[in-house]
């Protein structure tokens, strides 16, 4: 794509006034200005109305009841399943709803503890999900800590090693050294599409193939890449994917696991209780199948018809369009930033490389005073770490500042935050 | 504008001029801070008297905003030399308005250009910055009194 073919179609003023909050004031009567959609996203009217109107209509417990309405509650639930499954393009029982991309990953982590737990007390789990001392799991030195810690657990309660793929000083993976991390020890490859800090892509196919060449499970960290491109888990080579609803302008409370149908059937429980057995006695349980396996206790229902609706909603507006409006935004903020003098760009500095979450320090200032300043204007960007310390350590710096966009967001979003960092230079005064 | 009760000029001064930066030799105690979300750091040093009352030297080098860098050096002005006691006075007087969401006549002489710092109370994502320095020096004071 040439930037020419970026000339975006959408009426971005109209689609602002879907988001209510967006018409709210913050600090000094400033208008919002909300670039932290990375941190979460901000909710459409129709989102908002729609888990009211499950509120208002059809509240009742899912899957646990004859009478009418459980039976719209279930339907409705249900719904949500099938419009969220082919979002990604997966059958509705590969589509499993968890509290977030976090509990997700922490679902696929548990499973190798629970299968090789199980498997040392005489019961048959698929022998692919035992670890044993000295098998690995390769991650990325840019995870988000949720695709980290999980695994760190993980390898102290099993005995298996933990690797990652380093990124270079520029923040960009080094796939030249992937081979050598790579064996027929590896077990678990778990890597995010999207750097949450970055904005770097993660070459997909590269490490599809190379988890393929030694039998390893492929699992995506899709928190950043959902909501903002075209995803078809079929062309991902994946055994599993995670992301969150709350930042693809979903409800809090209800995050996504899509999973190949063979991984969920061989995978033990997380969570076990309610809902998601089929016989149970004093002396054991038999499970339903996925995805009620992987869904015990009363579901956060009307959060998923909430996210049901919110899938709808950008399915209207195109992901195609989605990326494109993004990658304007991201074009124009890379730009304005490169003409600032003494601001630094951390990851990718070419538009068609990256998505439109980006990092940059201002010399000789502190995020967190970048960060007030801007929000002295009205401006939400994030500062801190963004969960991805071990980048900070490889940037060699303590925090970053962070903006990052959505559809929501449009050309004069950019401009003040590009005005709001000359007023940050004046105000402290350059270095 | 309502930054300028942060940013006060007397914060902005210190922080670009910061007053006793750099760690000194000999000490009797030392504590490293850190503030796990913004990665802002400090260590402090402290030389106590014989009898274990008097701060005869505190030091302290740091990274970090400009609130945890301006905090720092106010400290060092206002306690350096000073009585334990003195210090611990101090450090209630500033944690009491830091707690106090900007409600507070601080009293001058126990905070000195510390005062100025009333503004950061109204900022709750910023108090832990103002109070690191604070709270590594009653560290280091501790863990002097304890090698003792
Ligand atoms: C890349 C990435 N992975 C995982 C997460 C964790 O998502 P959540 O906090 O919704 O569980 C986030 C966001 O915080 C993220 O950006």
């Amino acid at each position: 794509m040439t930037t020419t073919d970026l000339k975006h179609k959408l009426d971005i003023k109209k689609i602002q006034l879907d988001f209510p909050i967006l018409s709210r004031e913050v600090r000094n009567n400033r208008k919002l200005i909300y670039l932290d959609s990375a941190a979460t996203s901000q909710k459409p009217q129709v989102v908002i109305e729609a888990q009211n109107n499950f509120y208002e209509t059809i509240n009742s417990g899912v899957h646990r009841g004859a009478y009418y309405l459980a039976e719209l509650a279930t339907d409705a639930h249900e719904k949500a399943r099938e419009i969220i499954s082919g979002f990604i393009n997966i059958k509705p029982d590969q589509l499993i709803f968890t509290k977030n991309a976090t509990e997700s990953l922490n679902l696929l982590s548990y499973s190798f503890l629970n299968a090789t737990m199980k498997a040392k007390n005489g019961i048959a789990m698929d022998k692919r999900l035992i670890l044993n001392p000295g098998d690995e799991i390769l991650v990325t030195e840019l995870e988000h800590h949720a695709n980290l810690v999980p695994w760190q657990e993980l390898c102290l309660k099993t005995g298996a090693v933990l690797r990652w793929i380093p990124i270079t000083d520029q923040g960009i993976l080094d796939y030249s050294k992937m081979g050598s991390l790579i064996s027929n020890k590896t077990k678990v490859i778990s890597v995010s599409h999207m750097s949450n800090v970055l904005g770097s892509i993660t070459d997909i196919e590269t490490v599809s193939k190379a988890a393929k060449s030694v039998g390893a499970f492929f699992f995506i960290d899709a928190c950043q890449s959902v909501p903002h491109m075209p995803v078809d888990f079929n062309n991902l080579g994946a055994d599993a994917i995670a992301w969150s609803g709350h930042k693809m302008l979903g409800p809090l409370g209800i995050g996504l696991l899509g999973a190949t149908e063979e991984l969920l059937s061989i995978m033990p429980p997380f969570i076990s209780g309610g809902s998601m057995i089929e016989t149970v006695s004093m002396e054991k349980s038999t499970f339903s199948k996925a995805p009620r396996k992987f869904e015990a206790g009363t579901p956060p229902a009307a959060e998923a018809v909430g996210l049901g609706a919110a899938v709808e909603y950008l399915q209207n507006i195109g992901m195609g369009n989605v990326h494109s409006h993004e990658r304007h935004l991201t074009k124009l903020l890379l730009d304005g930033l490169k003409q600032i003098d003494g601001v630094t760009i951390y990851g990718p500095t070419d538009d068609r490389d990256r998505g439109s979450t980006v990092s940059f320090a201002l010399d000789g200032l502190h995020p967190h005073d970048v960060g007030q300043v801007l929000d002295d204007m009205g401006i939400a960007v994030r500062v801190g770490n963004h969960c991805a310390r071990p980048i900070m350590d490889k940037l060699k710096v303590q925090s970053t500042t962070r903006a990052s966009t959505y559809i929501y967001n449009d050309d004069s979003d950019i401009k003040a935050l590009i005005d709001g960092i000359e007023e940050v230079f004046r105000f402290f005064g350059r270095k | 504008m309502q930054l300028s009760n942060m940013y006060q000029e007397v914060i902005l001064d210190h922080y670009k001029s910061p007053r006793g930066k750099g760690l000194k030799e000999p000490f009797g105690g030392e504590a490293h801070h850190v503030n796990p979300t913004c990665g802002d750091e400090i260590t402090v040093r402290v030389q106590l008297s014989k009898d274990g009352k008097t701060i005869e030297k505190l030091s302290y080098d740091s990274t970090g905003c400009s609130i945890s860098q301006a905090s720092a050096s106010i400290m060092f002005e206002q306690v350096d030399g000073k009585k334990i006691d003195e210090f611990n006075q101090s450090s209630d007087e500033f944690l009491a308005m830091m707690q106090s969401k900007g409600n507070f006549e601080p009293n001058e002489d126990l905070l000195g250009d510390g005062v100025s710092m009333i503004g950061v109370a109204q900022y709750p994502a910023r108090i832990k910055c103002a109070l690191l320095s604070w709270m590594a020096a009653k560290d280091a004071i501790i863990r002097a009194n304890g090698e003792k």
